[in-house]
C-alpha cells in the first residue's frame, strides 16, 4: 500500500478551558492524493479542531494528549516551528469560512493575492502580476486588472470567495483545508463555489478536506466523508454508500432530518432525542452537557 | 463628509465661538477690582481717569461695550493690552508660535511612542510582559499632565539636571529669528546649536504635554490591534508566510488606527488647554504662560483675546479630525 | 448585600479605597497626629532637610520649610483642603451634571439642543484657564476653587448621564414601564437613573482625583488659597522656587498629590468594572 497524503493515527486532545474535557477522542482517517474528505459534525464535534490540527494553529487552549499526524510520513505535531511554517501556505493552505473577514479591508487584492507568491516563491512584483492574472483568469473573473486594483468593500460576497480560492490554489498546494467556504453564502452562490472548488481540485491534483456541517453540501462535493459526534469518529466511507446505506442510526437520523439539519426546526424530521441518548452511551458521555 | 456637512459643522463653529465670546465678555465684566486703577500713576487726575475709561471704552454700557468689541473681534481687532500696552492680536501672534511648536511636538512624541510600544505589547501579547506593560499603562493613564510637569522638574531639573528648567532658548545664544516659529526656523536655516537648544528646553514640557497621550495611545490601539489580529485575513497572512512585525504593521495596523485616531484628536484639544499650567511650570512663553499672567493682572483685552483664541484652535482641531477620519475611512462613505 | 461582595473581590477598589479611607482619618485628626503646629514658624529652623540626611532636626521628620515650618504637619493638614474640595466639589458637579444629563438624554428635543450646544461651548474653553479665570472673578478662597470645579466640570457628568440615559432609554424594560403606564418622570427617576448609576459613581471618585488637581493647580498659580492654610500646590509652588535649596518641601506634597490622583482614578475604574455586571444586564 503506497502511503497516504495525510494519516491521522488516534488523535485525542482536550480543552484545557473546560476543565480538561475532551474535544477529539481517538480520531483515525486518511486522505488519499488528490481526494477530497468531507468532514462533518454538529458544532463541537471537533471537525474544526481537526482542521486548525491540520495547518499547526491550534489555540492554546486545545491539548493534543496522544496521536499522530502525518503529512507525508512527516509528524505535523513534532515538527519544528520553521519547517511547519514552511509547509503551511505552500503545501497545506486555507479556504477561510467567512470572506467578509478572511480579506484586509485596508490593503488591495493584488496584495493579499500575491502575498504568498512573493513570501513563499520569492517572485518579483511583475512576475506575480501575471500570475496574479491566470489564477483569476481560472476561478473565471472577469477583468482581472480592475479587481486586482480593488478593495475588498468594493466586491461581492461570492466574488471575494473566489479571491480567496484562487489564492488558496495559487502555490499549487498538494492539501487544501476547506473551513465551511460557503456557510456565509446564499444558496445560489453556493452551487458555484462549490463547483469551482471541484474544478480547481481536479485541476491541481489537490486534495481537499472539507469542513461542513451540511450533508447536502457533502454529497455534491466529497469522495469520501467523515461523521464525527464529540470529538468522535461515528461513521467514515464513501460518500454514496453512506447516504444510501448508512451503517449508524445517527448517520440516518441525520439524512433523515433533511439538508439542514443542524437546525432541527427546519429539517424534515428532527434528530430524535433517543439517538443522542445512544451516542453518547456509546461514547461514554455520562451527563447531558449543553 | 459631504460639502453640506461641513457648511453644517462650521456653522456649529461659529455658533459655539459666539457662545464663547459671549461667556468671556460677561465672566469679565463682573470681575472684582477696576483694570484703570492699576495703571494709573498715583498723580492723575479724575479727569485723566475718565479719559482713560472713555479710551477702553468702559464708560458705555455693557451691551454697547459687547457690540463694539464684538464688531471690532470680527474686524480680527482684539484691542489693546492693558498691562502690556501693546495690540492684543500682535502679543498672541508672538506666543502662539511657541505654543503651536509645543503642542505639535508633544503630539509627534505621544503619537510616536504610543504607536511603538502599542505595537511591541502586541508583538510581546501572551506572554508576561503584556499584563506588565498594561499594568505600568494604567499608572501612566492616571497621572495628569501637571503632576509629570513636576515630577519632570525634579527628576531631569534636579536630581540628574540634563535639561534646563524654564524658558524657550538660552537667552545668551542671542540667536536673531525672522519668526516666532524659533523652531521650523532654526531647522531650515541650519542653526543647529539654536535648534539644539530650542529641543533641550522644549523636552520636559513636551514629556509632561507628550506622556499621558501617549498612555492613552497604547492603551486603545492595543485594543484594537488585538481585535485585529485574531481577523482571518492576519490567519491567512500568517500561513502565507508574513512575519510577526509585519503581520502588526502591514495587516492589523491599518485596520486598528480608526478609533485611535479620532481618540487622539480628542486627547490634542485637551492637550491645547493643558499646555497652560505646563508652561507656567516651566516658564516657557507661550500663549498660555501669558494667559495666566492676563488674568492676574486683570488684562481684558488680553484675557478675551486669549481665550478666543484657545477656542477657535480646539473647534479648528475638531473638524480637522473629523475631516481626515473620513479620508481614512473611504468604506464608512461606501457603506453609507 | 450583594453589591457590596463584588466590590471587595476587585483589588484596585480593595487597595485605593482603603488609601483613601486613611486619607479621610488623617484629615480629620489632623490636629491628634501632626507633630508640629503646621503654621507655626521657627526662622531658626529653616531649611532642615529630613531625618535621613545628616544635620536634620531631631522631631522634623520631613524637615522644614524656608520659614521652619513643619512639612509633615504641612503635607498632613494639606489633605484636608484637598478631600474638601474632592468631595464637595465632585457632589456638587455630579448633581448638576446628572441633572442636566438626565434633562438631555431623557426628554430630548430643545431641552437635548440646548443642554448639548451649552456643552459644546464649555468644551472649547480650556479648563485650567477657565478655572483661573473664574477664580480671578469669583475672588481666592476655597468656595470660589470649589465653584470654579463645579462651574467647569459638571459637563462631564451631563455627557456620560446623557449617552447613558439614551441608552437606556431603548431597552425593553422602559417600554414595558410605559406600557404599564408610568408617567414620564416616573420612569426616569424609579427606572432609569438606578441604571445609570454605577457608572455615575465611578466617574465621580474620577472626578475627585481631578478636583484635587485642579485644586492643587490653582494653589499653584497663587488663586486658590492664603499661604497660610497649607494646601499641597500651595507646598509645591513654594518648594518649585526653593527648590534647589531643599527639594524635600517640593517631593513630599507632590507625591502626596500623586497617591491621592493615583487612588481616586483606580478607585473609579475598579469600581466601573466592578460595578459594570453586577448592576446591569
Amino acid at each position: 500500500m503506497t502511503q497516504s497524503l495525510v494519516a491521522i493515527e488516534g488523535l485525542s486532545a482536550i480543552s484545557t478551558r473546560d476543565g480538561g474535557a475532551p474535544v477529539l477522542r481517538d480520531v483515525s482517517l486518511t486522505l488519499e492524493k488528490g481526494e477530497v474528505r468531507g468532514l462533518v459534525g454538529e458544532s463541537g464535534a471537533g471537525k474544526s479542531t481537526i482542521a486548525k490540527a491540520l495547518l499547526g494553529i491550534l489555540p492554546s487552549t486545545v491539548k493534543v494528549t496522544g496521536g499522530f499526524i502525518r503529512f507525508e510520513g512527516r509528524d505535523l505535531l513534532a515538527m519544528p516551528r520553521r519547517e511547519l511554517s514552511d509547509l503551511m501556505g505552500r503545501e497545506i493552505t486555507l479556504i477561510p469560512q467567512d470572506p467578509q473577514t478572511a480579506l484586509n479591508p485596508a490593503r488591495r487584492i493584488e496584495a493579499q493575492l500575491t502575498d504568498g507568491l512573493r513570501l513563499k516563491l520569492g517572485m518579483g512584483k511583475a512576475a506575480a502580476h501575471e500570475r496574479a492574472l491566470q489564477l483569476l483568469d481560472e476561478v473565471q473573473i472577469r477583468n482581472p486588472e480592475r479587481v486586482l486594483a480593488a478593495y475588498p468593500h468594493e466586491l461581492s460576497g461570492g466574488m471575494r470567495q473566489r479571491i480567496l480560492i484562487a489564492s488558496a490554489f495559487a502555490l499549487n498546494p498538494k492539501l487544501v483545508v476547506a473551513d465551511e467556504p460557503t456557510t456565509a453564502l446564499d444558496v445560489t452562490v453556493q452551487k458555484e463555489i462549490l463547483r469551482l472548488i471541484r474544478r480547481m481540485q481536479e485541476a491541481h491534483g489537490t486534495a481537499v478536506i472539507f469542513v461542513t456541517h451540511d450533508l447536502g453540501v457533502v454529497a455534491k462535493i466529497c469522495d469520501r466523508v467523515t461523521l464525527l459526534y464529540a470529538g468522535k469518529v461515528i461513521e467514515d466511507g464513501a460518500t454514496a454508500g453512506m447516504l444510501t446505506a448508512p451503517k449508524h442510526i445517527y448517520t440516518s437520523a441525520l439524512i433523515a432530518a433533511g439538508p439542514r439539519y443542524d437546525r432541527p426546526n427546519a429539517g424534515l424530521e428532527p434528530v430524535p432525542e433517543a439517538v443522542f441518548r445512544q451516542l453518547r452511551a456509546e461514547i461514554g458521555i455520562a451527563e447531558r452537557r449543553v | 463628509m459631504t460639502a453640506s456637512d461641513l457648511l453644517n459643522r462650521l456653522f456649529m463653529a461659529v455658533l459655539t465661538l459666539m457662545g464663547v465670546a459671549v461667556i468671556v465678555f460677561c465672566l469679565l465684566r463682573i470681575v472684582p477690582g477696576d483694570p484703570i486703577a492699576m495703571m494709573i500713576s498715583p498723580s492723575a487726575t479724575p479727569a485723566d481717569i475718565a479719559a482713560l475709561r472713555a479710551h477702553y471704552g468702559l464708560d458705555l454700557g455693557l451691551p454697547q461695550q459687547f457690540g463694539i468689541w464684538f464688531m471690532d473681534v470680527l474686524k480680527g481687532n482684539f484691542g489693546t493690552s492693558i498691562s502690556q500696552r501693546r495690540d492684543v492680536m500682535e502679543l498672541i501672534g508672538e506666543r502662539l508660535p511657541a505654543t503651536l511648536e509645543l503642542a505639535f511636538a508633544a503630539l509627534v512624541f505621544g503619537v510616536l511612542a504610543g504607536g511603538v510600544i502599542a505595537t511591541l505589547g502586541t508583538l510581546a501579547r501572551r506572554t508576561t510582559l503584556d499584563p506588565a506593560l498594561d499594568f505600568i499603562n494604567g499608572l501612566f493613564l492616571a497621572v495628569p499632565d501637571f503632576v509629570w510637569a513636576l515630577a519632570l522638574v525634579l527628576l531631569l531639573g534636579v536630581f540628574w539636571p540634563v535639561f534646563p528648567l524654564s524658558g524657550r532658548i538660552d537667552p545668551t545664544l542671542s540667536t536673531y529669528f525672522h519668526t516666532d516659529f524659533y523652531l521650523i526656523e532654526s531647522l531650515v536655516t541650519f542653526k543647529f546649536a539654536a535648534f539644539g537648544d530650542l529641543i533641550a528646553h522644549m523636552v520636559m514640557p513636551m514629556l509632561a504635554l507628550g506622556l499621558p497621550l501617549a498612555a492613552i495611545v497604547v492603551r486603545t490601539l492595543k485594543e484594537a490591534l488585538a481585535e485585529a489580529m485574531v481577523q482571518d485575513y492576519v490567519l491567512l497572512a500568517r500561513l502565507k508566510g508574513m512575519s510577526p512585525l509585519r503581520l502588526v504593521l502591514q495587516e492589523a495596523l491599518r485596520n486598528a488606527v480608526g478609533p485611535t485616531l479620532t481618540l487622539t484628536g480628542v486627547q490634542f484639544t485637551f492637550m491645547i488647554g493643558g499646555t497652560v499650567i505646563v508652561e507656567r511650570i516651566f516658564s516657557y512663553p507661550g500663549l498660555g504662560n501669558m494667559a495666566i499672567d492676563a488674568v492676574i493682572n486683570r488684562d481684558l483685552p488680553l484675557i478675551q483675546g486669549i481665550v478666543l483664541t484657545f477656542g477657535a484652535i480646539f473647534i479648528l482641531v475638531n473638524i480637522l479630525v473629523d475631516l481626515i477620519a473620513g479620508w481614512l475611512n473611504p468604506r464608512g462613505a461606501a457603506h453609507g | 448585600m450583594k453589591t457590596i461582595k463584588p466590590l471587595l473581590r476587585e483589588p484596585r477598589v480593595v487597595i485605593a479605597g482603603g488609601f483613601l479611607l486613611l486619607l479621610l482619618l488623617i484629615a480629620i485628626f489632623a490636629p491628634y497626629i501632626a507633630p508640629k503646629d503646621p503654621l507655626e514658624q521657627d526662622l531658626m529652623l529653616g531649611n532642615m532637610p529630613p531625618v535621613t540626611s545628616p544635620g536634620a532636626e531631631p522631631g522634623y521628620y520631613l524637615g522644614t520649610d524656608d520659614l521652619g515650618r513643619d512639612v509633615l504637619s504641612r503635607v498632613l493638614y494639606g489633605s484636608r483642603i484637598a478631600l474638601t474640595v474632592a468631595f464637595v466639589a465632585a457632589s456638587l458637579s455630579a448633581v448638576i451634571g446628572t441633572l442636566m444629563g438626565l434633562a438631555a438624554g431623557w426628554y430630548g428635543g430643545w431641552a437635548d439642543r440646548i443642554i448639548s450646544r451649552l456643552v459644546d461651548i464649555w468644551m472649547a474653553f480650556p479648563p485650567v484657564l477657565l478655572s483661573v479665570l473664574l477664580v480671578a472673578v469669583l475672588g481666592s478662597g476655597l468656595h470660589s476653587v470649589i465653584a470654579a470645579i463645579v462651574i467647569i466640570d459638571w459637563t462631564r457628568f451631563c455627557r456620560v448621564v446623557r449617552a447613558e440615559t439614551m441608552a437606556q432609554a431603548r431597552l425593553d424594560y422602559v417600554m414595558a414601564a410605559e406600557t404599564i403606564g408610568f408617567s414620564r418622570s416616573h420612569i426616569l427617576w424609579r427606572e432609569i437613573l438606578p441604571n445609570v448609576a454605577p457608572v455615575l459613581i465611578a466617574v465621580v471618585s474620577l472626578e475627585m482625583g481631578i478636583a484635587v488637581i485642579v485644586e492643587a493647580i490653582l494653589s499653584f498659580v497663587g488663586l486658590s488659597l492664603s499661604s497660610d492654610i497649607p494646601t499641597w500646590g500651595g507646598m509645591i509652588a513654594q518648594g518649585r522656587q526653593m527648590i534647589h535649596q531643599g527639594w524635600w518641601v517640593f517631593v513630599f506634597p507632590l507625591i502626596a498629590l500623586f497617591a491621592t490622583v493615583l487612588a481616586f482614578n483606580q478607585l473609579g475604574n475598579g469600581l466601573r468594572k466592578a460595578l459594570d455586571p453586577v448592576m446591569r444586564r
